[in-house]
């Protein structure tokens, strides 16, 4: 045979899948993990936790100046009141943006993110790509993503080195006056929380 | 450690690319390669600093070409070697040919919720006054460990000023090498981009260093 593939006796499976399949058999075989724990650990992060509850935390910030001052001063308990609390959002901040500045996050050393408000990264926040050039060139980055700033609009990055996680409160788009918590909630997508995006406006949403 | 890992200021990667509507997982393994790494993290043999040493220590071409959550795997195959969890030989055949030792604990399905929710928070009493106070000017050392440490390439050495103190946390560097968590005031410092990019760099980048990063 001039050539054999590598997984020629599974060749519907990459080495990959075949690995993390023989890892998990092993480690229920010993004993360390229940697979009934993985099955909830994934149904949690792809059905209940993910980027609506950090835009609720948004829109709750944008219409109760109470709230947004227990944001400031202590943003993991005013988050918990939400019911949003836990693994990698222990030590939670809150990033402002105004008409002077944009905030920005990224993980230049690994893959930190607020899962409790946003759910797990997507990929390009844990690309090279991002880590390295968020910090040194944010203009750039931001342009990939369609997002272009007035020059004189100062960008701040934030690089989650600790274990302290960071929620970006972008601006309230204009024209939505009146607008109740969950027609705001609409218009806060994922990246305008990480940064890499801005609140929609009206226009833009969907039918 | 200087490894692939620590990326800020690079420019050898291209452009980002954002996948519209990405779904939160891109293939079945990756749901178990996640779910693995997070139960096996509750066992209690090893610390989240321990993790990201483990995942830092992948040789720098195999770093650069997996996917995150390859690199996730790897990392966990590491941890369960050097940990006596599994030989390198189980790692390969996904079949036990040893005893298993003796874990903290295992996550169970009913626990799943609970634990999720509590998290692992890292924040610990102050028990020494903190050094520095916010508008404070600071300079990183620069240095450059054969551990772990979370002081990044691009920030060492560099001058800024105390944006925020966060309280006292878990310090990595000591963390990761099994040293115990020896808590350090932990801060949120703000550089000027001219000062960590050169000319032409109007950002301001925000850095959480500990304590034993900074002098006055």
């Amino acid at each position: 045979m001039a050539e054999k593939p590598k997984d020629h006796d599974h060749s519907h499976l990459s080495d990959t899948e075949l690995r993390v399949r023989a890892l998990e058999s092993l480690l229920t075989e010993k004993g360390y993990i229940d697979p009934a724990a993985l099955d909830e650990i994934v149904e949690t992060y792809e059905t209940r936790i993910g980027p609506r509850n950090g835009a609720q935390v948004v829109a709750a910030a944008w219409t109760d100046p109470d709230y947004l001052t227990r944001l400031r001063e202590d943003a993991t308990a005013a988050i918990a009141e939400l019911g949003f609390t836990g693994r990698q959002g222990e030590h939670m901040r809150i990033v402002e943006n105004a008409p002077d500045t944009h905030n920005m996050v990224v993980c230049t050393l690994c893959s930190c993110y607020p899962w409790s408000v946003l759910g797990l990264p997507p990929v390009w926040y844990k690309s090279p790509a991002y880590r390295s050039r968020a910090v040194s060139e944010p203009r750039a980055v931001l342009a990939e993503f369609g997002v272009e700033l007035p020059a004189d609009k100062r960008i701040r990055v934030w690089d989650s080195t600790a274990e302290v996680r960071y929620l970006v409160i972008p601006e309230r788009p204009a024209g939505t006056d009146g607008w109740d918590r969950d027609a705001l909630a609409q218009l806060v997508t994922r990246d305008s929380m990480i940064g890499t995006g801005l609140a929609l406006d009206p226009g833009e949403l969907g039918g | 450690m200087n490894g692939p890992h620590d990326m800020g200021g690079m420019q050898c990667y291209g452009p980002v690319v954002p996948e519209v509507d990405e779904p939160v997982f891109h293939a079945e393994w990756e749901k178990r390669a996640l779910a693995l790494t997070v139960a096996m993290g509750f066992c209690g043999v090893w610390n989240i600093d321990k993790s990201r040493f483990a995942r830092e220590r992948i040789a720098p071409a195999q770093y650069l070409s997996s996917s995150y959550y390859q690199i996730w795997i790897a990392g966990l195959e590491r941890l369960l070697a050097e940990n006596g969890l599994a030989t390198n030989e189980e790692l390969a055949s996904g079949r036990a040919s040893e005893p298993a030792s003796t874990v903290k604990r295992v996550l169970t399905g009913g626990d799943v919720a609970a634990a999720l929710a509590a998290g692992s928070p890292v924040e610990r009493q102050a028990t020494t006054k903190p050094k520095f106070a916010v508008g404070d000017t600071v300079t990183t050392g620069n240095s450059s460990p054969q551990g772990h440490t979370r002081l990044p390439r691009y920030a060492r050495g560099r001058t800024g000023v105390i944006e925020a103190v966060h309280g006292v946390h878990v310090f990595p560097d000591a963390n990761a090498a099994g040293e115990g968590e020896q808590p350090h005031w932990l801060y949120a410092v703000r550089f000027e981009g001219v000062e960590l990019f050169g000319p032409g760099n109007d950002q301001q980048v925000v850095v959480d260093c500990w304590e034993p990063y900074l002098e006055s």
